[in-house]
């Protein structure tokens, strides 16, 4: 029997969350066959997710219940394994995000031969892939061969378009989600005009070099807009709550690769640099020439961050 | 009320990882280990439920023998008592199901009312075994966890989580899993007198073999590397040089 490929779309109701692209991209590695599933609370909904992705894949599934309206584990993973083991599918691939991470154990619990591998880096074949371990410090060459394969891909890696398809089928399956051990309550979402940290082309990150709370938005905003970046931060800062949790880069925060990244008073601790040596330059300005983050920097300027960062903004602006 | 808590003993972050001979492996005869950092945030948490609602601790570790340190540890920490399921199965270290499996046997034995654990393990970062578990246990989970608040009259759990773009709320019936991320709590220091304590606190070591535990083996590694080094760049004099340098030499402007 040959091999089929389920990619999970992870949505916001709106619109598919990019990483979604990023497991198609992985996929297209190893096939030339890509069904996407989408489930939404109703009809209106998922199919209008489905126009984001009609031209990059071959197949759409549709599963809607009321149940799917939060992104929920539990619910999710009751449709995502009763599709792939109904419909004998060999691989399920997902983009990696808190909700993905919360889901896809669930469906390898669910189902029965499957085995997971996550956050892969680099797709090998239809075995092996490379994911990192111990903070990336050690990347792992990794084979995987249950008769049903998780992967879930670290979107940073698998970056690019996907090829465009001429035609999509789609399919509805009725199907009623049972799962409810765990109850939505709210969300509270962090309002921001500005790029999105995993989706930036450019970041601007701050540490405890900025010195302050205050400091912080003095000098990394008018920076961040100046170049149109997305704003991170140090775990320093943040276990500080000088800034929002979610601006975390690093090993255990969020994984960026923009194409620059400017460190500011960061020190450039190893999990720090994990989350971020992806990017293509690096520029690192911080008051002490030993720190380790002018090891991994492409440019480095020593000196005080409140008097290097207004006279770059000016020399942006011009 | 009944909290079972899980320690993973790991190679410790800041230490400089050597490749072992087999390549599959890390060496970790000269390097210091310790208890993943998320694994002592959920200690930490399992005391403060404790402390406000009574009922016992109990730490569970998967591993060798060695894992019996960060057990006492967690003793230490004022922990009640402990569970090691020892193997020497090395091969089964990216296995989710293998450990998820001797898991899930002690929980059946314990029936705690809350399960605590790390979102993840600082050494295979996988970020799979809470919501495996749960799974098999039928049970609600919660990861990366913030705020835990638990109500004992109609036995629910409302966790904050740190999601992405915001904080997202959601609640639970006891029992349940929870997975802990950085800004739970601050993990306590073990007092002398705790460590004093610890060394008579109970520490049952069961054997892996005589589970009767039948996974097959479908994730396996087949070499480690490390990172390729980024090769340090050059430090500028001043601002005029980072804009000639971003603009003509990386492009990236």
């Amino acid at each position: 029997m040959s091999d089929k490929h389920l990619i999970v779309i992870e949505h916001d109701n709106v619109s598919i969350v990019t990483t979604s692209y990023c497991a198609v991209l992985a996929a297209s590695k190893v096939t030339s066959n890509i069904t996407a599933l989408i489930m939404a609370e109703n009809k209106e909904i998922a199919h209008n997710i489905g126009q984001g992705i009609t031209d990059k894949v071959d197949n759409i599934i549709y599963i809607f219940d009321n149940n799917l309206k939060n992104r929920i584990a539990d619910s999710y993973a009751e449709g995502i394994s009763h599709i792939a083991s109904s419909l004998n599918f060999t691989y399920i691939w997902a983009g990696s995000s808190v909700f993905i991470k919360e889901t896809m154990p669930r469906v390898n619990a669910r189902l029965s031969g499957s085995s997971m591998v996550s956050d892969v880096q680099e797709v090998i074949d239809q075995e092996v892939f490379k994911k990192p371990m111990w903070a990336g410090d050690i990347i792992a060459t990794v084979k995987i061969s249950s008769k049903i394969k998780i992967i879930t891909v670290r979107p940073t890696d698998f970056q690019g378009t996907c090829i465009v398809k001429d035609k999509c089928t789609v399919e509805e399956v009725a199907y009623e989600i049972k799962a409810d051990s765990i109850k939505f309550v709210n969300f509270d979402k962090i309002e921001s005009d500005r790029p999105s940290l995993s989706e930036a082309d450019v970041v601007v990150a701050g540490g405890r070099g900025v010195k302050s709370k205050e400091g912080f938005p003095d000098l990394i905003f008018p920076l961040a807009d100046a170049l149109g970046a997305a704003v991170g931060a140090s775990r320093a800062v943040c276990d500080a709550e000088w800034v929002p949790n979610d601006w975390q880069v690093g090993q255990t925060g969020k994984i960026v690769a923009p194409k620059l990244y400017f460190a500011v008073g960061i020190s450039g601790a190893i999990q720090h640099v994990a989350g971020m040596r992806g990017s293509k330059t690096i520029v690192a300005i911080n008051k002490d020439a030993e720190a380790p983050i002018f090891q991994v920097a492409d440019y480095g300027l020593v000196g005080n961050a409140e008097e290097i960062v207004p006279e770059l903004i000016e020399k942006l602006k011009k | 009320m009944k909290i079972l808590v899980t320690v993973k003993r790991v190679a410790d972050y800041e230490a400089r990882l050597k490749i072992a001979s087999d390549s599959k492996s890390i060496d970790t005869s000269e390097i210091n280990m310790i208890t993943n950092p998320f694994d002592e945030i959920g200690v930490e948490e399992a005391l403060r439920l404790k402390a406000k609602f009574g009922g016992e601790v109990v730490v569970c570790s998967v591993g060798d023998k060695e894992s019996q340190q960060n057990i006492r540890t967690a003793l230490a920490m004022g922990a009640d008592r402990g569970i090691l399921a020892t193997h020497e199965n090395s091969d089964y270290f990216v296995n989710t199901e293998y450990t998820a499996n001797i898991l899930e046997n002690i929980v059946r034995e314990e029936n705690p009312d809350i399960i605590i654990m790390g979102k993840q393990a600082i050494d295979t970062d996988n970020h799979q075994m809470s919501e495996y578990l749960a799974e098999k246990l039928n049970m609600g989970s919660a990861s990366q966890a913030n705020t835990v608040t638990v109500n004992l009259e109609d036995k629910s759990v409302t966790v904050i989580k740190e999601s992405e773009g915001g904080l997202e709320t959601v609640s639970m019936t006891l029992p349940c899993i929870i997975s802990t991320d950085l800004r739970l709590n601050e993990p306590r220091y073990a007092s002398l007198p705790g460590i004093m304590k610890a060394k008579r606190k109970k520490l049952a070591i069961k054997s892996v073999s005589e589970m009767n535990i039948d996974v097959q083996n479908n994730v396996t590694i087949v070499k480690l590397e490390t990172q390729p080094e980024r090769q340090a760049g050059s430090l500028l004099e001043n601002v005029d040089e980072l804009m000639d340098k971003l603009t003509n030499e990386s492009k990236s402007l």
